[in-house]
């Protein structure tokens, strides 16, 4: 994708929608009375999808991740941001681990990396709040975070760039957490959150019908790419987010038009708990 | 304002001995609960970016407390840095991990899960749980009941801060030193001293409205 899907966005009503205009709504016409699986990424490999990881970065070469299209990093020095193309790889395993399961299920998407994390915790929110800028700037048609801030004073802007996203066809997917503090950007409507369920399908997906977190995905004893080549078993959010990036980037790959309200429908209606697996 | 009010309480409450004791007690707790080998609270160190051990159970108690290391690194610095809790386990496996632990600690830990303690300033560090009994399956109830304690220790470490930045006020002979050496008198006086120094206090109170 995208270009095609991008292209004729400026065409379209902006604020309201005048008498007669609807037909010049380019809507997906071929919607089934229901959506099953197959419609929704049957045969698909995630070909032509463009998926962003924002994170600490991706190991190069590692079996379980392949090609990785573009890394960069983001580098806060004295309160200067830069973005610029980066060799160095992963600097602890997270990234590597997120790439590796989106691997799994779109195995021709094109994975670009940003690392945000690795470089300490201090500056770490504007670096997160670039980084997240320039992948909405490259127009990814998915961006994985599974990570967080819960500094207040940046809670606007990050709110601001995940609303820009969704208006942009940039699908952020955003792991959510347990803790009694709240933290974004997962909290805000504009964006998938993503928490945890115990089963071992990767494919097992529930809709939660009481938000803020929307999706459950595996998240318990995920054998996850790990640094020098190696794998190991790991739990949390921050791996059952990769497996809705991985899903929405088949379900993009065969249907390049959804909008991320429509991606998020179909990813509802083929949940596990909406008869999805049926 | 604030400032004074801390430095004037720290001084009546002494040192931050009570908060370190609620933090160990956490620790203690949380690797009661969990069956776990080791337990520990890092508290992060915004001046240098680091992690320092700052209550430690089981395992490396007696050499953990006071080390650190660089905010992002280790499976503490995923935690930290992505606010998302996690667990690990094979750690065996990775030499590289392995080798910095064992350097660090004196035993590399089979798997470890970690929480990030938070508020709504953000990260100020992380609780880690080391070596639960093998064969025992992980169940996500455990990850939230983590959840609970490192809510419980970021409370105490948050405490532990503020005690901690008030006794850094009172260094020197500042103003405030002054007035918490004041209250920690009246704190340990007898009652007729005690009963003077407070009339004074209010005599000197009318002067001053």
């Amino acid at each position: 994708m995208s270009a095609l899907a991008h292209e004729s966005e400026e065409d379209l009503p902006a604020w309201s929608l005048p008498a007669g205009a609807d037909e010049s709504i380019p809507l997906p016409s071929a919607w089934p009375a229901r959506v099953t699986r197959e419609w929704a990424w049957g045969g698909a490999t995630g070909a032509g999808v463009r998926v962003c990881i924002l994170d600490s970065g991706i190991e190069l070469d590692h079996p379980l991740v392949g090609p990785v299209q573009r890394s960069v990093a983001v580098t806060n020095t004295d309160d200067e941001i830069a973005i610029a193309d980066d060799d160095a790889g992963d600097l602890c395993g997270h990234g590597t681990a997120c790439a590796g399961i989106i691997r799994s299920f779109a195995p021709e998407c094109e994975i670009t990396s940003v690392r945000v994390l690795g470089a300490g915790y201090t500056g770490s929110a504007k670096v997160l709040i670039a980084g997240l800028e320039w992948a909405i700037e490259q127009r990814f048609d998915v961006v994985n975070l599974s990570l967080s801030t819960t500094k207040k004073q940046y809670v606007g802007r990050l709110h601001e760039l995940a609303d820009e996203a969704y208006f942009k066809r940039a699908m952020l997917i955003a792991s959510a957490h347990n803790m009694p503090v709240e933290s974004f950007p997962w909290r805000f409507a504009s964006v998938i959150s993503v928490g945890s369920h115990e089963s071992e399908d990767p494919f097992a997906l529930y809709a939660n019908p009481r938000p803020p977190v929307e999706f459950f995905a595996r998240g318990l004893n995920v054998e996850i790419a790990w640094l020098g080549g190696a794998t190991i078993t790991a739990t949390g959010n921050s791996f059952a987010t990769p497996h809705v990036a991985g899903l929405c980037a088949l379900i993009l790959g065969k249907h390049p038009d959804l909008t991320p309200f429509q991606l998020k429908s179909v990813l509802h209606q083929t949940a596990t708990n909406v008869g999805g697996a049926a | 304002m604030s400032d004074l009010r801390a430095a004037v309480a720290a001084g009546v409450l002494g040192a931050d001995d009570g908060f370190r004791a609620l933090l160990q007690a956490t620790v203690e707790t949380a690797r009661g609960i969990f069956h776990a080998k080791a337990a520990s609270v890092l508290l992060l160190d915004e001046e240098t970016d680091e992690l320092v051990f700052e209550a430690v159970a089981g395992e490396g108690a007696g050499t953990l407390l006071g080390r650190r290391f660089p905010s992002s690194t280790g499976v503490a610095g995923w935690v930290l840095v992505t606010r998302q809790s996690l667990v690990v386990d094979d750690l065996t496996k990775d030499t590289r991990f392995s080798r910095d632990a064992a350097e660090s600690t004196g035993y590399v830990p089979r798997g470890l899960m970690a929480v990030p303690l938070l508020t709504e300033d953000g990260a100020l560090g992380v609780l880690e749980v080391l070596d639960r009994p093998e064969g025992v399956p992980f169940t996500l109830a455990e990850m939230d009941l983590l959840g609970l304690f490192g809510n419980q220790a970021a409370i105490a470490l948050e405490l532990l801060r503020r005690a901690r930045r008030a006794q850094a006020a009172l260094k020197g002979e500042g103003e405030l030193t002054a007035l918490a050496r004041f209250a920690a008198r009246l704190e340990e006086a007898e009652d007729e001293q005690r009963e003077a120094g407070l009339e004074l206090l209010r005599a000197l109170e009318r002067l001053l409205a």
